[in-house]
């Protein structure tokens, strides 16, 4: 009976306080939880904006305690025990209790994983030499910044938004920057061809080279330090540093390891829920096998599913139904997107790419899916609407900028 | 220092001290108000810090909006003509007694 009390338990435990876990924290808290909670986060810092390391952060724009995303005297005043600096390596469902990278047991009542992921790496030739940077956390980015001042050139590998925000910050620095993207064009994974061709424009004019169709075949070094890139084209291209954006993989294999259900991230239902008993996942790491079927990488959506997840715990089973959202900055440009374009068969455009404000329409079977609104705030407010809706607008009047959205909407 | 008087949704009426050459957003947040979601950390990307100025002083003028604010606050189906974008406006010492109101979440 003594040795029981001793050991240490909560009645939840979240693990990862990155954007999920800190809003699953807080969240069952406004819910009224009234039992023992610990967020549990491998990073040394308290809860921290993220995205903003790709861009005011990185860009020496904004210091690091302006991103906290609350109050550091926070978590004690209600009564959550905040543990930074602890990985969680082992889940153990049967006995309801986890092992810390100290080789503490801890048991729980309920567990919300929030672990997010790993930067995907490099595994090529040369992987392993000095200079080659990702940006997930405030540890990578400040490396990053420290290497900044001795380089001449960067290659950025992966063109997607974390990669093509670096890049765009870069040049603001005067750095030499190469972009090179294994497919065809930029964001390809998550935006349509007019999107990506604009960027391409944007970046081109700012002085970034970019490289598309072009696979990574080693990484050059000299004295243990990167010095190039090898493309599979046949050209090497000479580099002082390297940022690799390529992906996260979904931190979640004690998670398999114990059973749950999951390849891509770990499934879960409509309410967080993964295939173990009292075991919820959210944010990065989750896939939401019902509804969207896909893993979503956005602060909305680690944000959301937090809050479901700490509203199945309180009782109140409320199915996650929120509208997507996403933004991206590089250099004055803004992108809002609204929706999720996964498996559109169309697209309609709005305005002149050339204008630098417009959007892109995404259609699915008649339907409007998703929009990306660049410099376009207004289409980004009026879209949701159309997404919410899955409005069906004819083509020719989505197009005609001369028709606010909020009147198609009204039709 | 500058005083903030702050209506949460509940209607209740809180103070606390800003600090100046931070945004309203920041403040608020940092003060631990979280009904005040200001999802994408003040880079005029959400609208979720969305308020009501309900009192500054006389002789002071607001920053002037942005159209990309004006823009994103109209989607709101809670706009006043006292509604501002809290990231948009730093608090600095000459908004001594301002008054804000957080705005109903949409
Ligand atoms: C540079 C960058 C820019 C971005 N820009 C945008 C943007 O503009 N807009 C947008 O919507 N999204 C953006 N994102 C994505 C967004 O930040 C993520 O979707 C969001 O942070 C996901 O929240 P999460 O809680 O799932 O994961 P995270 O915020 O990554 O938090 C997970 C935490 O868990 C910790 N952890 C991992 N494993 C363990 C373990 N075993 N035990 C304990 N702790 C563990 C990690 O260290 C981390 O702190 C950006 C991401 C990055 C990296
Ligand atoms: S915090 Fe997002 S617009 Fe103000």
């Amino acid at each position: 009976m003594l040795q029981e009390a001793a050991r240490e338990g909560y009645d939840c435990i979240i693990v990862g306080a990155g954007h999920g876990g800190a809003q699953a924290a807080a969240s069952l808290r406004q819910f009224g939880f009234a039992g023992s909670i610990a967020l549990i986060g491998a990073e040394p810092e308290m809860p921290y904006d993220r995205p903003a390391l790709s861009k005011d952060y990185l860009a020496g724009k904004k210091t690091f305690d302006r991103m906290y995303l609350r109050p550091t005297d926070f978590w004690s005043a209600r009564n959550i025990v905040l543990r930074r600096g602890r990985r969680v390596e082992v889940v153990d469902p049967s006995s309801k209790t986890i092992t810390l990278d100290d080789s503490t047991n801890v048991s729980y009542g309920s567990l919300i994983w929030a672990a997010g992921g790993a930067p995907r790496a490099l595994t090529c030739d040369g992987h392993n030499l000095s200079g080659i940077f990702y940006i997930r956390n405030k540890a990578d980015c400040d490396a990053l910044i420290a290497a900044l001042p001795k380089a001449k050139s960067a290659v950025v590998i992966g063109g997607g938004f974390i990669g093509l925000e670096a890049a765009a910050i870069l040049r603001g620095f005067g750095t030499e920057v190469t972009v090179v993207e294994a497919l065809n064009r930029l964001l390809s994974r998550v935006a349509g061809e007019p999107v990506s061709r604009f960027y391409e424009q944007e970046h081109r004019r700012h002085g970034v080279e970019i490289r598309l169709s072009a696979g990574v075949q080693s990484i050059a070094g000299k004295n243990g330090r990167v010095s190039g890139v090898r493309l599979n084209t046949g050209e090497t291209i000479a580099a002082d540093l390297l940022i690799v954006g390529i992906g996260i993989i979904p931190s979640v294999l004690p998670l398999l390891i114990a059973g749950a259900e999951g390849g891509n991230g770990v499934n879960v239902d409509e309410f967080c829920r993964t295939s173990l008993a009292d075991i919820y996942c959210v944010g990065d790491c989750a896939c939401m096998t019902r509804g969207s079927g896909i893993r979503i990488e956005s602060v909305q959506n680690a944000s959301d599913q937090a809050i479901t997840a700490a509203r199945a715990i309180c009782g109140e089973l409320k199915p996650y139904d929120a509208v997507p959202w996403f933004w991206s900055n590089q250099y004055d440009l803004k992108l809002q997107t609204i929706g999720l374009n996964a498996g559109y068969d169309a697209t309609i455009l709005r305005g002149d790419p050339a204008t630098r404000s417009f959007s892109l329409v995404y259609m699915k079977s008649g339907t409007v899916i998703a929009l990306d609104c660049i410099n376009m705030p207004r289409d980004y407010v009026q879209g949701r609407k159309l997404v919410e809706t899955g409005a069906r607008i004819d083509p020719t009047s989505l197009a005609d900028t001369s028709l606010s959205l909020k009147d198609l909407v009204r039709q | 220092m500058t005083t903030i008087t702050l209506k949460t949704r509940d209607g209740s009426v809180h103070e606390f001290e800003g600090r100046e050459g931070r945004s309203l957003m920041e403040n608020i947040r940092d003060a631990g108000f979280e009904e005040l979601v200001a999802m994408c950390g003040g880079c005029m990307s959400c609208a979720t810090c969305h308020v009501y100025i309900d009192n500054v002083p006389a002789d002071v003028k607001l920053p002037p909006m942005s159209v990309d604010e004006d823009e994103l606050l109209d989607g709101s189906d809670y706009r006043q003509p006292s509604s501002r974008l809290s990231c948009q406006v730093p608090l600095v010492a000459a908004l001594r007694g301002i008054a804000v109101t957080i705005a109903p979440e949409d």
